[in-house]
């Protein structure tokens, strides 16, 4: 039986090997062939060659043929010493694969030549294991999460549709949260906001909500905004920077002042709204090209055809549903993955449990995202209801 | 919010060869909807009357033509949350 240095080197004599040269002469031209780290974990970590993937050696035959369906792709592998690369290249040669050289010297004769390295962000122990669920996803894995980790969402409202979208959005890592809501826990809350507790009556609901959410994941940087968003502080607080704002407002002016406020940055804004079995949901993305909320609904109605959920009541769990629908698009949003309902209104009906949807179109003649804008500054619509204070 | 106006149904059968003729039969039915659906003859701006899905202001408006069997969502903007 051969020893491992007698199969190494009967190996290295069936596989092609380059040198740190000629592999950064084959990587710099105009159709790079595909790099290959096979290293461990902790390896792959501590830096690597720019544009490589990583195939753990242990996962090569299981993952390759994702990372290269075409058998005839040009491949450079490598491992710290050139070893292990060259025991992975004749699997890959096994496995059909016609085009795969190994780094003779690996990634340390790499680095002796001087040549570039990156030395990206990467999760640690207890990250790994908090978001394995994500690390797992493909079109997530580490550098979505690191993704996520950067985000900055701003939830307006801690209330109905605040609470499933802020729980789901700090349980996904997202790293800053801010939560804007000025009211306190009430008994009626507690039918459906589950942001908050029994214990919880008579405080803030922003400071609740923060520290329900710190608890759930202490790696989120949760921002309450003890106030109420009008003309005179949506500046002040979108300049503390965000990429996706969740609208869980429940009223009428609020939500047209935010939608002005994310046309005028470019932030898109996720729309959710709810009354007893129904529920509206989708995304406002005008730097995208898509509608904004006037395209949908150029003004809003009068107080007395504008029932709150304290007017016409609303099943417990529907917002729990739209609100979580809405954390689902801002996590898509901050990823860069998959489509958003931009352009799309999603409806749904608890009584029936049905989904449907109508087309929302930009609107060229819109009054404030449109060709020519009439509206360029913030309105505070006033709206009088039963037993609150009018907002001017 | 509209359901209140034809006793809590969500679907109601109704005729007409367009949307004004449609919703003018609806309302025939239902006169109490004429005050949540109208705003000057016209339709009121925060309630959307969808064919097939599509907005009848990116179609022709009142004039949009109905067929037999379509699905005609009338859409009031809400604002729960």
């Amino acid at each position: 039986m051969p020893t491992y240095r007698e199969l190494l080197a009967q190996l290295r004599s069936e596989i092609e090997e380059v040198d740190a040269v000629r592999a950064r002469d084959l990587l710099a031209a105009d159709e790079p062939p595909l790099l290959v780290d096979v290293r461990e974990l902790d390896e792959w970590a501590e830096g690597r060659i720019p544009r490589a993937i990583h195939v753990p050696r242990g996962f090569l035959e299981s993952r390759i043929e994702q990372a290269a369906p075409d058998k005839s792709q040009p491949i450079v592998l490598y491992c710290a010493g050139g070893n292990r690369s060259a025991f992975a290249a004749k699997s890959l040669e096994d496995l059909g694969y016609e085009n795969v050289v190994s780094l003779a010297g690996g990634y340390t004769d790499w680095k002796r030549n001087g040549f570039d390295t990156e030395l990206p962000r990467s999760l640690d122990t207890e990250k790994r294991a908090r978001y394995s669920r994500h690390l797992l996803i493909p079109e997530v894995g580490e550098e979505g999460q690191l993704k996520l980790l950067d985000s900055r969402v701003l939830l307006l409202g801690a209330g109905g549709l605040g609470s499933p979208a802020a729980l789901y959005l700090a349980a996904a890592g997202v790293g800053r949260l801010g939560i804007v809501d000025d009211d306190k826990v009430d008994a009626s809350n507690l039918q459906r906001q589950v942001l908050h507790s029994t214990a919880r009556l008579g405080e803030w609901k922003a400071e609740s909500a923060r520290r329900t959410l710190q608890e759930l994941n202490p790696d989120v940087d949760v921002v309450p905004y003890r106030e109420r968003i009008s003309s005179e502080n949506v500046e002040r607080i979108l300049a503390d920077g965000w990429d996706v704002i969740v609208d869980g407002t429940d009223n009428f002016p609020t939500r047209y002042l935010i939608n002005d406020a994310s046309v005028w940055h470019g932030i898109p804004l996720v729309h959710g709204s709810i009354y007893r079995f129904e529920g509206q949901l989708t995304v406002f993305d005008t730097k995208a090209g898509g509608p904004c909320y006037r395209c949908l609904f150029p003004l809003p109605p009068p107080p007395e055809l504008a029932p709150s959920c304290a007017e016409g009541g609303v099943l417990g769990v529907l917002p729990g549903i739209v609100g979580s629908l809405q954390a689902s698009e801002a996590l898509k949003l901050a990823l860069g993955i998959g489509e958003s309902l931009a352009g799309r209104l999603l409806l749904f009906d608890a009584l029936v449990t049905e989904f449907s949807e109508v087309k929302l179109k930009k609107d060229p003649a819109c009054p404030v995202c449109g060709e020519h804008p009439t509206i360029t500054e913030y309105v505070d619509y006033v709206e009088f209801c039963a037993g609150r204070p009018a907002h001017a | 919010m509209l359901r209140e106006e034809v006793g809590g149904a969500r679907e109601v059968p109704a005729q007409g060869a367009n949307v004004r003729e449609l919703l003018d039969d609806l309302m025939s039915q239902f006169p109490s909807l004429r005050a949540q659906l109208v705003r000057e003859d016209e339709i009121a701006p925060f309630v959307n009357v969808y064919v097939e899905g599509e907005d009848v202001r990116t179609l022709e408006g009142l004039d949009t033509p109905v067929r037999e069997g379509q699905t005609v969502i009338l859409l009031p903007a809400m604002a729960g949350g």
